[in-house]
């Protein structure tokens, strides 16, 4: 039988990390992209869309996001489609980041006074005119601590995508303890490399949003 | 593509996913309870207790909050044994979701705690209350109320997260789902109908979580 070294646990380990690394990119950028839209359509002028996008982002936010990656496993096939698990991984957190972000930012669009809305329509500008001089430039400097925030829980939901057997971080993790019987070790390890992926995010979304602090100089 | 959808199964399988639904809700009823037990006791650590004691609190609740609640379950329950500490699946899902909890909750409360002014500890002190009375009747019950709403989410928010359970096989609701799925081939129904079980579920705790709010805190509810 083969012994397996600390370092050859670790090195399989941070291998399989780039894996979490890429997913968590492409949930995040994909999930921004199709949350922005989602938050247009939210605080849109028509009532049925805004309703409609507000149920959408209540189905998400109100299942686990395990049965999303499993409907978007099997749910994708059902098209015919011959879904990997990367596919079905991607297509699933993108939608669940998208529900999030938009309620995000939709927190942070409202937190802008009212009269800023007024002013800008008393100088005749559109509404996308008023959204793109007005509104967002505020609204964002309010957006970025949440967003670096949740990106956190981008990097950690990512995990699940083991279940449907997308080989990222924690399914490395599972076959390396099945290979060499040291659990305690390997997820020890697997815990470790999350938290040093995921600290630094967290901690400059504290910083972020004490120097920022917008909240309470706006009004 | 012809597919038809079929939802027969489910008069059969009823009684399984029933049971799942059981298993599902007693976990998040004794995670939530003494999650927020824990989760009080280490605010109470970080913002007033000893000073030895915070930075063991604070390692603990970083830690949690960092990683995937999934590695935190397999530590548990395949980590944990290596070092002598065996349990059940159960016992392994709902200690895992105690600790998961314990450490958002901290984080909330204390936010909640810390928003008490100082005058409070004065005007408590100077009732002659003591220290605990003081932080449970001035500070804690006052906290507690302002972040209910917060605090209800995390709820809601690691009942969803139980669904991993299922991996460690505590026969939780996800675990009956993928049970019936193959038995029955029937991924997509089977998956469909416990999503929206589990969305009856969140919407559920969250109207329980609000009405206890409202009978813990009657006077802020009638101001």
């Amino acid at each position: 039988m083969t012994q397996f070294t600390f370092w050859d646990i670790l090195r399989n380990l941070l291998l399989a990390a780039r894996w979490t690394v890429l997913l968590s990119l492409v949930s995040f950028t994909g999930g921004g992209i199709v949350g922005a839209a989602l938050l247009f359509l939210r605080i849109g002028s028509r009532r049925g869309i805004r309703l409609l996008s507000r149920g959408y982002i209540q189905l998400f936010q109100g299942t686990p996001l395990l049965m999303q990656l499993f409907l978007a496993f099997f749910g994708l096939g059902l098209f015919g489609i011959d879904v990997p698990a990367w596919l079905a991984a991607c297509v699933a957190l993108i939608l669940w980041t998208a529900a999030f972000l938009a309620e995000i930012w939709r927190g942070c669009v409202e937190s802008i006074a009212k009269g800023q809305w007024e002013a800008s329509a008393s100088l005749g500008m559109g509404y996308l005119q008023q959204m793109r001089y007005v509104i967002l430039p505020q609204a964002l400097k309010v957006a970025v601590p949440p967003t670096v925030g949740f990106s956190v829980q981008v990097v950690k939901g990512t995990a699940l995508t083991s279940i449907i057997g997308f080989v990222e971080l924690s399914k490395a993790g599972s076959i390396v303890t099945n290979a060499t019987f040291q659990p305690f070790t390997v997820y020890g390890l697997v815990a470790l490399i999350y938290f040093a992926l995921c600290w630094p995010l967290s901690k400059s979304s504290q910083l972020l949003e004490r120097k920022l602090n917008v909240a309470h100089r706006n009004h | 593509m012809r597919y038809h959808f079929d939802f027969g199964w489910l008069i059969e399988y009823l009684p399984v996913l029933l049971k799942g639904i059981r298993i599902t809700v007693q976990l998040i009823l004794i995670g939530a309870v003494l999650g927020v037990a824990l989760g009080t006791a280490c605010a109470w650590a970080r913002a007033l207790g000893p000073k030895w004691l915070k930075p063991v609190v604070a390692t603990y609740v970083e830690l949690i909050r960092n990683t995937p609640f999934l590695i935190q379950l397999f530590f548990v329950f395949f980590g944990l044994p290596s070092l002598g500490i065996k349990m059940s699946e159960l016992t392994a899902a709902n200690l895992a979701m105690v600790v998961n909890l314990g450490a958002y909750s901290c984080e909330i409360i204390r936010a909640g705690i810390q928003a008490t002014p100082r005058g409070q500890f004065e005007a408590g002190a100077s009732l002659a209350m003591s220290p605990f009375q003081t932080f449970w009747y001035v500070v804690l019950v006052p906290a507690l109320q302002r972040i209910w709403p917060a605090l209800s989410s995390q709820v809601v928010i690691v009942m969803l997260g139980s669904a991993v359970v299922s991996q460690i096989a505590a026969e939780d609701l996800t675990f009956a789902a993928n049970f019936i799925q193959s038995r029955t081939f029937r991924a997509f129904e089977t998956y469909i109908v416990s999503t929206l079980i589990y969305l009856a579920l969140a919407i559920l705790l969250r109207q329980l979580l609000a009405g206890l709010g409202w009978m813990l805190f009657p006077r802020k509810a009638s101001r």
